[in-house]
């Protein structure tokens, strides 16, 4: 029997395992039953999609599961790269999950216990599907699922139903856009699997409607800006194992569905598509990350990164696309591998840090910044965690984020002879939009690293800190790992990389090679990950030995007050928060942020030029949210009430209604015919 | 990867550990004698090291390993930066290894270990420090980029080697309007980058309108004497890179005959650009902190500039 199919299918078996445990267990082996099914089903993803990538095909129609459309599911290379990386993410998530549950954390009741296995199948399952009626089910079963887990605590905190509704608000939408545009194309093409959608032939603006629609659909799965509102407050208020699950293998599916469609089915398009996608694109990572460069709450912060970073992966997409479309294949290759290589870096680092924020939380109940502080003495192995990630999510050299960019960078700088004037005027701006997302990024993760970790401590719940169990430990370990491996040889992905890539550009080329330096098709620059850690760890060792010994006799460290410009020492009160070190980044960017400021002055009773007290209050709102969803949803409340007043019980305004209705239609039919 | 290469790259790595201090204390002495003061002489910064050095570091309460691991780390990404950037030779082992947007990134490395020790000392300065250096790094990092575009879009490479051999063989694209604004736009990031006026004032002792100085104020002993020479290093290299971008002529390639000659046009040139950076100085004012994105944004533009013009001038 074939590797896809037997992994596929023990990861269904576990799925059902996992629930009968859910609901039949008692409450103290649960998380662990329930955790451990959902590691496997992890794992089996994990096997699935290597198998995949090697190069294994496997199909299979299941007419009876489903009425009408039967279920196609088929596995190709490009499926089988975000396969990978979804069960990598469930594996380590949901053996972190078994830990983090102890304790009165996170999701321990039946339901939401039942539910994690099916959402982890499902979202195993949904780059597998073969034809739009099995995609549409297994996406709608990944999203009710997910609300489930999402709304875990919701009596825990009133914040959390808010962004239950959010949540399940935007991604029907989303779903009903991908529903509509995929109806619209399998009723054109004459069927609904993938086959038949591949070869239709459809003019360009039904392509172009249909597309436009999908990628509405997946980008709000994906948290394109303007579509993103739902993802900080979900991705924040969900348990964090789950989060880790959303932000690091759900979000991935918007990219997988847009070039499916995009690419893979409708066979690349018109370049106004792309150009809308990487505009999207390139709003999403400026917007995330300057939100999340001033975000003062830990798991808000990544999540606006999420978004960051899927704007990235976007702008990859919609550059790979521009160059498909102005004949460009190896630099579309090569642009699109960059967008993979950053969905897989993505997922690493950012299911590293929301364990480690989770780890945080779970610590010391809260998830402000500008309370913690001082976890380094107390949670050393988290820090540690947590700086891996952060190094990965700053794109800088050593961490494995720097190479997807490098990638990508490559890809835009050598385009200018690709395209004529479009490509002359795009590509600048995108290298500056990704250069700017890739500074303010150092600048967020300095931030949540120094303020969050280090220093001392702000609030007594960061002081009583602990370390967490071993078992939480150990899955930020495996992750850290990947993390690792994916920074120091990512060449070793290249093989899988060219094969998925070939997947959507139908071009087989070898975009990423090399062994210990990374090389590229169609472009001179290299680059060694490996040789550059190498160098600075020697050189770094190598001076402080240097230094140690030179001067061994006259020095020895001695431990002294702090001295800050002979004020000191300082109280803990007197350091910098997160808020006061974003705040010229703020100032800075005051045009596009806009935030509020709020100062209240309360006289004394006997003079009103004596104050008594000053509040002040400042907060960053969500600017899109405030100019794009209030309107809409003021002007779905106006219409709400309209309902009582149109149909107020009256049986002779029914009557009437009625009576009028008909009368116009015959009206109508009478003038018409 | 032969001997000889080594043997350039490992000159050339000397050359900046050595040279820095002497560069630094040479720009202090020129601004000293156009501001009528006598002048410490161009050694001053290595007698400090020497003194530094043989001061015990102090660990202040309440830091910890990111403390204690930044100077050396800084340190460690300078000495790669000076084996990788071609200033004496243009056949470094590690050219393959790091192309221009690594430069960029482990220059950035360093500055963040540096703000993440300030930010664990948990000082005010500190926090202060690191913040505004990090709100500039962000800032410059879209000037850097898309100059670097500009430069690399017709070589095919980003690669400094590659860079640097395409100018020496096409002397003329020098004086071509792309390489002068992206000439002027680098000019504008390594001043930033190096806290040099307007930016930031290195000699500066007015706490509150520190950048750089704020970060290391908590340092002392050896571990004051890495960080001040790292940053002399940063200072060296990135003129040193300047120069290898608009004015290669002199690098030499694998052979050592050329090494000598590769030497003097490098101390000719750091030297240069050094004792003009500190005239420029002693004529302007910092600015204000709020008014740098506007410098920065100005340079900015000189970088889009460059590309544009590289497209449709070409």
């Amino acid at each position: 029997m074939n590797v896809i199919a037997s992994a596929l299918a023990a990861g269904c078996v576990l799925a059902a395992v996992g629930v009968v445990a859910a609901i039949c267990a008692p409450a103290r082996a649960r998380a662990g039953l329930v955790g451990t099914a959902t590691a496997g089903i992890g794992v089996a993803g994990l096997v699935t999609g290597v198998a995949a990538l090697s190069g294994q095909v496997w199909q299979a129609r299941l007419p009876g599961l489903l009425p009408l459309a039967g279920v196609q599911i088929a596995l190709d290379p490009l499926g089988g790269w975000f396969v990978a990386v979804t069960g990598g993410v469930l594996a380590a998530a949901a053996l972190y999950g078994i830990g983090y549950a102890g304790g009165g954390h996170g999701p321990s009741g039946r339901g939401v216990q039942a539910a994690l296995p099916v959402f982890a199948v499902a979202l195993l399952l949904v780059p597998a599907a073969a034809s739009a009626s099995t995609l549409l089910v297994l996406w709608e079963l990944m999203a009710l699922t997910s609300l489930l887990l999402v709304l875990a605590e919701h009596r825990a905190r009133p914040a959390v139903a808010e962004a239950g509704w959010w949540y399940g608000a935007l991604t029907h939408v989303g779903f009903v856009a991908i529903l509509l545009g995929l109806v619209l194309y399998a009723a054109h093409a004459g069927g609904d699997s993938f086959a038949e959608l591949r070869a239709a032939d459809l003019s360009p603006a039904l392509q172009g409607v249909v597309f436009v629609l999908v990628l509405g659909g997946f980008g709000s799965k994906a948290g394109l800006v303007p579509l993103h509102v739902w993802l900080p407050r979900a991705h924040a208020e969900a348990p964090s194992p789950v989060s880790a699950m959303l932000s690091a293998a759900m979000v991935n599916l918007g990219v997988y569905g847009v070039i499916r469609v995009g690419f893979d089915l409708l066979g690349g398009g018109a370049r106004w598509w792309w150009m809308l996608v990487l505009a999207l694109g390139a709003v999403s990572a400026l917007y995330g990350i300057l939100q999340a460069a001033v975000a003062a709450d830990l798991k808000r912060l990544l999540a606006y990164s999420t978004v960051e970073n899927m704007g990235l992966v976007f702008l990859g997409l919609g550059a790979a696309g521009i160059f498909q479309t102005s004949g460009a294949p190896t630099l579309a290759a090569l642009a699109l591998a960059a967008a993979l290589l950053h969905v897989i870096n993505h997922a690493g680092f950012k299911a590293l840090l929301f364990t480690a924020a989770g780890s945080v939380l779970r610590a010391t109940g809260t998830r402000d910044l500008d309370a913690l502080g001082g976890l380094r003495s107390r949670m050393p192995a988290t820090t540690v965690l947590f700086a891996a990630g952060a190094l990965g999510a700053a794109a800088l050299p050593l961490g494995n984020g720097f190479v997807s960019e490098w990638l990508l960078l490559q890809s835009l700088v050598h385009a200018v002879p690709a395209g004529g004037v479009v490509t002359a005027v795009a590509m600048p701006l995108a290298v500056a939009v990704v250069a700017l997302t890739a500074g303010l990024a150092v600048a967020t993760f300095v931030k949540a690293l120094g303020v969050g970790f280090f220093a001392r401590p702000r609030s007594d719940p960061a002081q009583t800190a602990t370390e967490s169990p071993l078992v939480m430990l150990a899955a930020m370990g495996l992750l850290a790992a990947g993390c690792i491996g994916l920074a120091l040889a990512p060449a070793a992905l290249g093989p899988a990389l060219s094969r998925a890539a070939a997947t959507a550009t139908r071009a087989p080329v070898d975009v990423v090679g090399g062994g210990v330096s990374l090389r590229l098709a169609g472009i001179a620059s290299t680059l060694s990950p490996l040789l550059i850690t190498v160098a600075v760890v020697v050189a770094a060792a190598g001076t402080a030995a240097l230094v140690q010994l030179a001067t061994r006799r006259v020095t020895r460290r001695r431990a002294v007050a702090l001295w800050d410009c002979g004020a000191g020492p300082p109280t803990a009160r007197m350091q910098y928060t997160a808020t006061s070190f974003a705040e010229p980044l703020q100032r800075v960017f005051d045009d596009v942020l806009a935030p509020e400021t709020d100062v209240d002055v309360t006289p004394h009773a006997e003079s009103a030029y004596l104050v008594a007290r000053v509040a002040y209050q400042t907060r960053v709102p969500d600017r899109v949210e405030h100019a794009l969803y209030a309107p809409v949803i003021a002007a779905a409340r106006r219409l709400g009430r309209l309902g009582p007043v149109v149909a107020n019980g009256s049986v002779h305004r029914y009557l009437a209604y009625g009576f009028f209705g008909v009368t116009g239609l015959l009206l109508v039919l009478a003038v018409t015919r | 990867m032969n001997r000889t290469a080594l043997i350039a790259t490992a000159a050339q790595v000397v050359v900046v550990v050595v040279g820095a201090p002497l560069l630094v204390g040479l720009m202090r002495q020129v601004r000293a004698r156009l501001e009528g003061r006598a002048g410490s002489g161009i050694g001053q910064p290595w007698r400090d090291l020497r003194k530094l050095l043989r001061r015990a570091p102090a660990t202040p309460t309440g830091t910890g390993w990111a403390f204690r691991l930044a100077p050396p780390l800084l340190l460690g990404t300078s000495l790669v930066l000076a084996a990788a950037v071609p200033l004496l030779t243009t056949a470094s082992p590690l050219d393959h290894a790091a192309d221009l947007f690594a430069v960029v990134g482990l220059l950035a490395l360093g500055t963040v270990t540096l703000a993440l020790a300030a930010l664990d000392t948990g000082t005010a300065f500190g926090g202060m420090g690191a913040s505004r250096e990090m709100t500039i790094l962000a800032l410059v990092e879209p000037t850097i980029l898309v100059a670097v575009f500009a430069l690399s879009a017709r070589v095919g490479s980003t690669n400094l080697a590659e860079i640097v051999a395409t100018t020496l063989h096409d002397p003329l694209r020098v004086a071509s309007p792309a390489s002068l604004l992206a000439a002027a736009a680098l000019v504008i990031v390594v001043i930033a980058e190096t806290g040099r006026l307007p930016v930031d004032n290195p000699a500066t002792h007015l706490e509150l309108t520190m950048i750089h100085e704020a970060m290391v104020l908590e340092y002392a002993g050896t571990d004051l004497a890495l960080i001040e020479w790292a940053s002399s290093m940063r200072l060296t290299i990135l003129l040193g890179l300047l120069t290898s971008l608009f004015l290669p002529w002199g690098i030499a390639d694998a052979s050592l005959a050329a090494l000598p000659l590769a030497l003097a046009a490098l101390v000719a040139k750091a030297a240069v650009l050094g004792i003009g950076l500190a005239t420029v100085e002693v004529f302007i004012a910092k600015l204000r902190l709020f008014r740098v994105p506007e410098l920065l944004a100005g340079s900015f533009v000189l970088a889009v500039l460059a590309v544009a013009s590289s497209f449709f001038l070409a």
